[in-house]
């Protein structure tokens, strides 16, 4: 399946989203376990490895915009809505069992992290959805 | 939605891609609307009507005369 000029965009933001979440994870760690000052620029630096993930949001909201091809530009609509119900729903969940006491506390930073497993499971839903075609 | 698509094309000599090409959509939405899998929007629907110089209730069945 050939990429459209859009989705090939979306992907080179990504892959250097990616990379920028990765440097700055790793920057951001080392800083605060090594030079912490308690002070506003703990709080930069805290902030700086969600910058990259916003901004992968931001890049699938371009991509919306980009793509011409409406069929596609629906799939990955279809895709975003699955991770997104995916995301909350685990995260409710999650967080009344943490009130009843259950389980551990989890960091919010994880509803990122399953709302791109969401992506995946919304790409399942879409191959489930138009079996017999080729999405 | 019901539609002559595939004839219209086969008239023509034409393969999905062929037909993609000339709506600038990909193969895969072409393959979508022809079985039905996805309605394309009023102007993807007027763009394929002009194509094959039809109106486009001569392309697309109305969903209230399916039966």
């Amino acid at each position: 399946m050939a990429f459209t000029r859009a989705e090939k965009s979306y992907n080179v933001r990504v892959l250097w989203l990616s990379l920028a979440y990765g440097a700055l994870l790793i920057g951001s760690i080392y800083y605060l376990k090594h030079y912490a000052q308690h002070g506003g620029i703990d709080w930069l630096v805290a902030i700086l490895p969600a910058l990259p993930l916003i901004g992968l949001f931001a890049a699938l909201g371009r991509y919306f915009v980009e793509e011409s091809d409406e069929y596609r530009r629906m799939l990955t609509i279809r895709q975003a809505l699955v991770a997104t119900g995916f995301a909350l729903s685990v995260g409710t969940i999650w967080g009344f069992l943490e009130g009843a006491g259950l389980v551990g506390h989890v960091e919010s930073f994880y509803i990122a992290c399953l709302w791109f497993f969401g992506l995946g499971v919304g790409n399942c839903v879409n191959k489930i959805l138009d079996r017999g075609g080729e999405a | 939605m019901k539609n002559r698509l595939k004839v219209l094309r086969a008239e023509r000599d034409w393969n999905q891609g062929d037909l993609a090409d000339r709506l600038e959509v990909s193969r895969q939405s072409v393959n979508a609307i022809e079985t039905g899998r996805y309605d394309p929007s009023l102007p993807l629907a007027f763009k394929i009507a002009e194509l094959f110089g039809l109106a486009i209730e001569d392309i697309f069945t109305s969903p209230s005369k399916e039966n």
